[in-house]
């Protein structure tokens, strides 16, 4: 998943629960079954899982540019200087 | 969301919280519930009215209770407890209050009913104050819900008296 893909993802899991909340609560209540409100809100919760947990394809439309392999060799990682290193006060 | 488990635990808490909300939701709604119940209770009949060993009244009689309490239901009921009391004056206590008889209602089909029974636990009085007193029969109910606060309350109906002798 990319950043974009993230985002939209926590999006649409805070959306998809509120509003199952929101529907399950009024269908209880319309309806005079609690049983009715807690299957509803379990429904939601297990299609909310579904379609924002697993990393599915178009959570990922804008991909990372990660850098090639072949670029990377021409910008040799710099040595690590350790004796010049010490405390910056002697001279 | 930076991984599937960080998603899923994501998700998990927060319809858990979205869940307690909905809870607390529910029970607020049995506020806006009107209910109207009714009761009547007849004391068929004194079966014996005697003074133990140790000085103290006891009685049983035998009562016809009927009621109607199916407004009390609402979706978040989970069961009624009713039980009937018996009230009176004594000059030891200014209020007594005897239970004599309950029950557990599981569904508004079963909230309008009558009964015909004697009393389930012993009327013993602390003294021998009960010859020609009156008392009061007090219906009580509890509505307990599914989730959330539970409501008491009660029917008082007056009028009834002791024998003025032992029997």
């Amino acid at each position: 998943m990319d950043w974009q893909g993230q985002k939209l993802a926590e999006q649409i899991m805070q959306v998809l629960l509120l509003v199952f909340a929101v529907v399950s609560l009024v269908a209880g209540y319309v309806l005079g079954s609690f049983q009715t409100m807690m299957l509803v809100y379990a429904g939601g919760v297990t299609l909310t899982t579904l379609i924002t947990v697993p990393n599915w394809p178009f959570f990922n439309r804008h991909p990372l540019k990660w850098l090639d392999p072949g670029e990377a060799e021409k910008y040799p990682k710099p040595q690590v200087a350790v004796s010049s290193k010490k405390k910056g006060t002697k001279k | 969301m930076h991984s599937f488990g960080y998603r899923l635990n994501g998700l998990l808490t927060f319809s858990v919280t979205i869940l307690a909300i909905m809870c607390a939701i529910a029970s607020l709604s049995d506020n806006l519930n009107t209910p109207s119940p009714s009761a009547e209770i007849q004391v068929m009949n004194i079966n014996w009215f005697q003074k133990q060993p140790q000085g103290n009244d006891e009685v049983s009689l035998t009562m016809n209770i009927s009621a109607d309490l199916q407004t009390l239901f609402t979706w978040n009921t989970k069961q009624l407890f009713i039980f009937v009391a018996a009230e009176y004056e004594t000059p030891k206590n200014s209020l007594n209050q005897v239970s004599l008889w309950d029950a557990i209602i599981p569904a508004k089909e079963h909230a309008k009913f009558w009964i015909h029974t004697s009393n389930k636990y012993r009327f013993v009085d602390q003294g021998n104050n009960l010859r020609g007193k009156e008392f009061n029969l007090t219906l009580h109910w509890h509505v307990m819900p599914k989730t959330g606060k539970m409501f008491a309350d009660k029917i008082v109906l007056t009028g009834y008296s002791f024998p003025e002798e032992y029997r």
